[in-house]
């Protein structure tokens, strides 16, 4: 099903990959950020009947033509599921959901019509769903650059109304952007990054190549530009490593899945180790504070302690600590703790009581929150 | 009519019951796109199954494709509570990595073996009346395996809606309130999510994944233009789907392709139509409805115009009705049809080209200025 029907230079197949990949990464940015992770797919899967008729109608294979027929049904169905999530009460996702599989649909019902005629050619449904990496020639990489210079080009130009429109709706309409306008602009870029890509990866990896980078790069940074650049970078990089893995092996193991589980593997890695905004890292914040926060409730548990029973210069034990403490198990750490920081000293064997240092700190700690501790 | 045809038409009858039913569901709880993930990553399960029993047709295989579909929503709702990734995101991400699992492992170990990768994308449903695939029994014949499989989901289905009616429909519309009155509405959730998958199993295997998505989404969807009634929803969504079934099968059979296209095709037409044309929330009769609403205020702003200046100096230039599209600030042939509406109505008259109030247009000004003044 994946041969290659020909053994191009890997090179080429290089180059294409990765830039689309560095295409799809930054303009999925946009997608992902806007919630619309999911249009990319219905869209690569709404082009089928495009492909077809424009088959139909040029009667050649050539990629312009494919890619024109493309273009012009991903379009329709962009402007479908923008239309019917504004227009009526079907909620967008039902909206993308139709779209996707009645366009399929038709086209699949048009691909059965056309291969039952004597005349045609088979156009392969396989390759439209998982791409043809390995066949990728100078020629498609020329190609795709054509398409994914004006595309950047674009973004550059329209950056601060993609941003607006990402982040803030209703301020950029209150400010008198077109906003629908930016709407369709942006559906309309998306369906040329498709387009140029579909017959290079395929269906299922154009809908993960617009999604994995950018959630990969929103867990590094905080800044658009970074985040834009950093998906292009991700993209970019398991296109990459994924033709080169899937061309290392005598057997042929295609390219779009293996890109595809590679940038699935930076997306894990991302969640799980980014900092700020990784899993790993966010528990071990968590972990932190909660020893600070407890520390912090020993010493003022001690204090209040202390002055309740004021006068006498005695200490209390850490049984009377563990009784009115949340977390019983961790008061002797924090009381170790509290003894090295010189918060608090030993009166008699057992027995503590918090230092001036450690009232000091402490109202430092609760003075800001508003709330100085009497 | 054969037989053969009629078998055909029972069994896609039956799976666009099936799916509408989980449909109306997942349209209204806004998980529709949960269905394209599914039907994407029940793949991997047919695939590892196959592997561990080594046998096409083995029922494991669909006891593997269900749980990897509801393995799949786990994961994206797994995925969503990390609080990092958004819920579009996190399906985006889950089902390609899963599908594209499944491919590389069909690729890698299973050379000679034939997953036909056409019949799980478009389903076999026109071998449905082959010998091989009826269901047998003690010397009768049953009809086809999967038309008997298809009605078991329905059952199970129909059970599951009826069994849960009042809980699916409080944690359907209100979640917050369901969880208030002590239900937790995570168990309905599960229970959803696994007769979506089991539905979507059984039908993939009859028509394929890309229709699964086309009839839970679009039959209730359609269904959804047409009334408020849950209840009515689900009967609706059900003829909808039934329709679809018929249609699209004689399409396909007058054009000679394939029966899943063509019925996600007729799907898409219905819905389209419904669309702008449903008696109520179709496009055209909201845009009427915008129109005449307008038209009745532009009647209602115009006579109390006319109340305003009556009996003034002004009236002969005010109420003049070659001028009165200046005053008014409208659109010159608007103002001459809505002047012609009031006299028609018989709530004005004209005299010398100078508009008058009769009782009837005084009555009515007076009132939408009653109107305006409860308002405010």
């Amino acid at each position: 099903m994946f041969e290659s029907l020909s053994v191009p230079g890997l090179g080429s197949v290089v180059a294409g990959t990765a830039l689309l990949g560095f295409l799809c990464g930054t303009l999925g940015t946009f997608a992902v950020l806007r919630k619309q992770s999911l249009m990319g797919d219905a869209i690569s899967h709404a082009c089928l009947p495009g492909l077809i008729l424009a088959f139909l109608l040029f009667n050649s294979k050539e990629s312009w033509a494919l890619m024109l027929g493309a273009a012009i049904s991903g379009t329709i169905a962009a402007m479908a599921i923008l239309g019917i999530s504004r227009f009526s009460r079907v909620k967008e996702d039902s909206a993308l959901a139709i779209t996707l599989s009645v366009f399929f649909g038709f086209g699949l019902m048009l691909l059965t019509w056309v291969q039952r005629r004597p005349d045609a050619a088979q156009a392969g449904l396989a390759r439209f769903l998982f791409g043809q990496a390995a066949t990728l020639l100078d020629r498609d990489v020329w190609l795709l650059a054509a398409i994914a210079i004006p595309c950047l080009i674009t973004v550059f130009i329209f950056w601060k109304h993609f941003q607006l429109v990402c982040f803030d709706r209703s301020f950029a309409q209150s400010l008198g952007f077109p906003v629908f306008f930016i709407d369709v602009l942006l559906s309309l870029l998306l369906v040329m990054v498709i387009v140029a890509g579909l017959e290079t990866v395929g269906v299922v990896l154009m809908s993960a190549l617009l999604v994995a980078p950018a959630v990969a790069a929103r867990q590094w940074t905080n800044k658009l530009e970074i985040m834009a650049i950093l998906a292009g970078i991700f993209g970019a990089f398991s296109g990459i490593a994924g033709a080169v893995l899937s061309n290392i092996g005598k057997t042929s193991i295609p390219t779009g899945p293996v890109i595809v589980l590679f940038i699935t593997l930076i997306v894990f890695l991302s969640i799980l180790f980014a900092p700020a905004r990784g899993i790993v890292w966010l528990q071990f914040k968590h972990w932190r504070d909660s020893k600070v926060l407890q520390l912090d409730s020993v010493l003022s548990n001690l204090l209040n302690l202390a002055r309740e029973h004021s006068g006498k210069q005695n200490g209390h034990s850490m049984a009377m600590l563990k009784g009115i403490s949340s977390n019983p198990s961790g008061v002797p750490r924090s009381v170790h703790k509290l003894l090295e920081m010189g918060l608090v000293s030993e009166v008699d064997k057992g027995l503590y009581i918090p230092t001036s240092k450690g009232a000091e700190y402490l109202n430092e700690k609760t003075s800001h929150m508003g709330a100085p501790l009497k | 009519m054969t037989q053969a045809q009629l078998e055909i038409q029972l069994l896609a009858m039956a799976t666009a019951v099936a799916c509408s039913l989980c449909g109306v569901f997942l349209v209204l709880r806004r998980m529709s796109l949960l269905s394209d993930a599914i039907s994407h990553t029940v793949l991997i399960g047919i695939v590892i199954a196959f592997f561990l029993t080594g046998d096409m047709t083995s029922p494991w295989l669909l006891v593997g494709a269900t749980t990897a579909g509801v393995f799949t929503v786990l994961l994206v709702e797994g995925l969503q509570k990390t609080g990092v990734v958004r819920e579009d995101a996190a399906i985006g991400l889950v089902f390609p990595a899963l599908f594209s699992i499944a491919v590389l492992l069909i690729s890698i170990y299973s050379k000679n073996v034939h997953l036909d990768m056409d019949a799980v994308l478009v389903g076999k449903i026109a071998l449905t009346p082959l010998p091989s695939r009826r269901l047998e029994f003690g010397g009768y014949d049953f009809g086809p395996k999967s038309l008997a499989l298809m009605i078991a989901i329905i059952i199970v289905n129909i059970g599951f809606i009826i069994l849960f009616f009042k809980e699916l429909k409080v944690s359907t519309f209100d979640p917050a309130f369901s969880k208030a009155i002590g239900f937790n509405p995570y168990w309905i959730h599960l229970g959803l999510v696994l007769s979506v998958s089991t539905t979507a199993v059984a039908s993939f295997d009859a028509v394929g994944s890309i229709l699964v998505v086309a009839l839970m989404a679009a039959p209730a969807a359609t269904a959804y233009l047409f009334t408020d009634k849950l209840s009515i929803m689900l009967v609706w969504s059900c003829i909808i789907g039934m329709l679809c079934a018929v249609l699209g099968y004689w399409l396909a059979h007058f054009l000679d392709a394939s029966i899943a296209g063509s019925m996600a095709t007729v799907a898409g037409i219905l819905f389209g139509l419904t669309f702008f044309f449903a008696p109520e929330r179709g496009l055209f009769s909201v845009w009427q409805r915008a129109k005449i609403r307008d038209r009745k205020f532009k009647l209602a702003l115009l006579l109390v115009h006319l109340t305003h200046h009556e009996g003034t100096i002004r009236e002969l230039e005010e109420c003049n009705i070659e001028s009165l599209h200046l005053h008014l600030r409208w659109d010159e042939y608007e103002t001459r049809s809505v002047a012609f509406e009031a006299v028609e109505s018989f709530c004005a008259s004209q005299e010398n080209k100078v508009l008058k109030l009769t009782p009837k247009g005084r009555i009515i000004a007076l009132e939408s200025l009653q109107i305006g003044t409860n308002l405010s």
